[in-house]
């Protein structure tokens, strides 16, 4: 920090980082670290510069022009967007999209949160270790593997979930061949593969809640589920922001899960944002609307987390 | 400053672990409690392992026997036909073979970009140091699909379309990479300079021999985490390469079962297990680290 650096130096901590104190470097030294710097850094800044600044600038010009790669481009002002929010095919997958983080980040936490309770009170070390490595194991299969294989277990006719409801009495359900039932295995395999890391994370703050809190608790004569209630839930509303960000985050980007387990149908029903992005560019060659459509979803992104953040300010509660 | 290890919560919680006294009884006595929620998180388990376990066990049955019920999850009588038939309807070693040059490659070169700049960002004063940094972190929040068509055009305008360059060069500079690293040398001391060049050592090679060789374990955990990352991509590569010379493990299986139908589910299944035997490998000798990285700069 800035106070435990000598004065003469405050120019370059500018920005005040958490630096360890250095020694004090000579005119020369200094000198040379500076072009050093640029050194080390070169590698990172000029591929960033590269692949993502200049492509995120390039995005938001692109989104004014109309552009098939053939032709010249031709600037069209705000067409793009007029064209991709009446389009309903990109209505309803940005509803489809909606719904969809919804539904699986309120799932995906809620299934993390209690087995992440559940883990963390006592028992064996084995057994724990077990269960945190099993819940942890999905996510490091590839989405695209995992969409393989849950389309055969989700088959109509032979799939082996149907075949265990047969046994419940349930009657074959028409899993990826109607709408509502494409949708639900959509999220039924994203979560079953994602649910692992909100649980690392509340597994992360659950431990760092002091257990003099709960000892406190119980003497006030709270038991059981009014314990999490009243001591588990508000302290571990840092951890719930987090995790809720970005498991939300990470599902307004879902691709590959529909891809191969519904390409996007029966119709539209499964057809998410980013499908919609990859078809319009890839597909059907329109790179204008499809940066329209990648620059309305980042907005999208970027008004949900400023608005998570500002709601936590009135109900995270912190130590 | 906590080093990126610290930053970790498995292993266990010492403070929990201990257990807590509100709910379990001193002495050892059956209790329902515990009894239910040990099934719970049983059956959690098997509903999470049980997909992968069928995976495995009717990938090691005949073509003409994979759709069997009810199901089996154990292999009890294995037949490799089915491994024998993914190597012929597949070119899978040119698959994994272009899969791990690509994913070694990303994975080399994040460890060693990110290494230097964490360095320079930890270690090196320079004008803007702050601001850049800020730069670095903000490009973490901008999704890849927003950025594809134009580092597709990128791409075409330096004539690497269809190659696999075409997927490493654009993963190498890593913003998570870069902090993680940042963070790991602010947990070295900066004495360690001083002493080399105490020594006459030039910079760089403090760098090279004292701060790299200390700073492994983090270089470790950013090329785990870009190996399992990369290594299961699917949307890159779905734009990225055309010609099915240049495609990546996943990518061939999305398109095997696509030629296949639901015709033979054991050979696609075959080339899914195989596709994840590297990723089993990290999870068995790095899941510590893979953890600590995904939940590193997450809270604390």
């Amino acid at each position: 920090m800035s106070t435990t650096t000598p004065p003469r130096e405050r120019p370059r901590q500018a920005a005040g980082q958490a630096v360890p104190a250095q020694h004090q470097p000579t005119a020369k030294s200094r000198h040379s670290q500076r072009w050093l710097a640029w050194i080390f850094l070169a590698p990172t800044i000029l591929g960033m510069g590269l692949f993502t600044l200049i492509p995120i600038v390039a995005s938001v010009v692109l989104a004014f022009f109309r552009w098939d790669i053939i032709s010249a481009p031709t600037f069209v002002g705000f067409d793009n967007f007029s064209e991709v929010v009446q389009d309903p095919t990109v209505r309803v997958s940005f509803l489809n999209t909606i719904v969809f983080v919804v539904v699986a980040v309120a799932f995906q936490l809620g299934l993390a949160l209690a087995l992440a309770i559940m883990v963390q009170e006592k028992m064996p070390a084995w057994l724990r270790v077990f269960f945190r490595s099993a819940f942890f194991f999905p996510l490091i299969l590839s989405a695209a593997s995992v969409s393989i294989f849950m389309r055969y277990l989700f088959n109509e006719q032979f799939g082996v979930v149907n075949w265990f409801l047969s046994l419940a009495g349930i009657p074959a359900v028409p899993w990826l061949t109607t709408p509502g039932g494409s949708a639900a295995v959509v999220i039924l395999v994203y979560v079953w593969q994602n649910f692992g890391f909100s649980f690392l994370l509340f597994i992360g703050g659950l431990a760092s809640i002091p257990v003099e809190t709960y000892e406190a608790a119980s003497i006030d004569g709270a038991t059981g589920w009014r314990k999490h209630l009243h001591v588990t839930l508000p302290l571990l509303s840092p951890t719930t922001l987090v995790a809720s960000v970005m498991a939300i985050i990470s599902a307004l980007q879902v691709f590959d899960q529909p891809y191969v387990l519904t390409r996007g149908g029966p119709g539209d029903s499964t057809r998410t944002a980013v499908m919609v992005i990859f078809e319009s560019a890839f597909q059907r060659l329109e790179f204008g609307q499809a940066s329209a459509i990648g620059v309305l979803l980042t907005l999208i992104i970027m008004a949900i987390t400023a608005a998570q953040f500002r709601l936590s300010k009135r109900f995270v509660f912190y130590q | 400053m906590t080093t990126t290890t610290d930053h970790g919560l498995a292993g266990h919680s010492p403070r929990l672990s201990e257990g807590l006294p509100v709910t379990t009884p001193r002495r050892r006595r059956f209790s329902w409690t515990f009894a239910l929620r040990v099934g719970l998180l049983l059956i959690a388990a098997a509903l999470t392992l049980g997909p992968v376990l069928w995976t495995l066990s009717t990938s090691l049955r005949s073509p003409s026997e994979s759709f069997k019920l009810p199901p089996s999850f154990f292999p009890w009588n294995p037949d490799f036909t089915s491994y024998g038939e993914v190597f012929q309807q597949l070119n899978i070693f040119l698959l994994v073979l272009n899969s791990a040059l690509v994913t070694g490659l990303i994975a080399v070169g994040q460890m060693v970009s990110a290494a230097m700049a964490g360095y320079a960002f930890a270690h090196l004063k320079f004008r803007g140091r702050g601001a850049l940094f800020s730069i670095v972190l903000a490009t973490m929040m901008v999704p890849v699909q927003v950025t594809i068509v134009p580092v597709f055009m990128l791409i075409r305008g330096m004539g690497l379309s269809d190659t696999l360059l075409a997927l490493i060069l654009p993963a190498i500079p890593t913003a998570f990479g870069t902090f993680l690293m940042r963070q790991y040398f602010m947990g070295l001391p900066a004495e360690l300079a001083e002493a080399a060049s105490i020594d006459g050592a030039s910079p760089w090679r403090t760098f090279r021999s004292v701060y790299a060789p200390l700073a492994m374990p983090g270089m470790a955990i950013v090329g785990i985490l870009a190996f399992n990352f990369h290594w299961n991509e699917f949307f890159r590569p779905l734009i990225l390469t055309i010609s099915e010379q240049n495609f990546t493990l996943p990518l061939g299986l999305v398109s095997l079962q696509g030629n296949l139908g639901t015709g033979s589910i054991s050979v696609v299944l075959a080339g899914v297990v195989l596709s994840m035997i590297p990723a089993l490998v990290v999870f068995m000798f790095g899941q510590r680290a893979l953890q600590d990285g995904l939940t590193a700069g997450t809270g604390k």
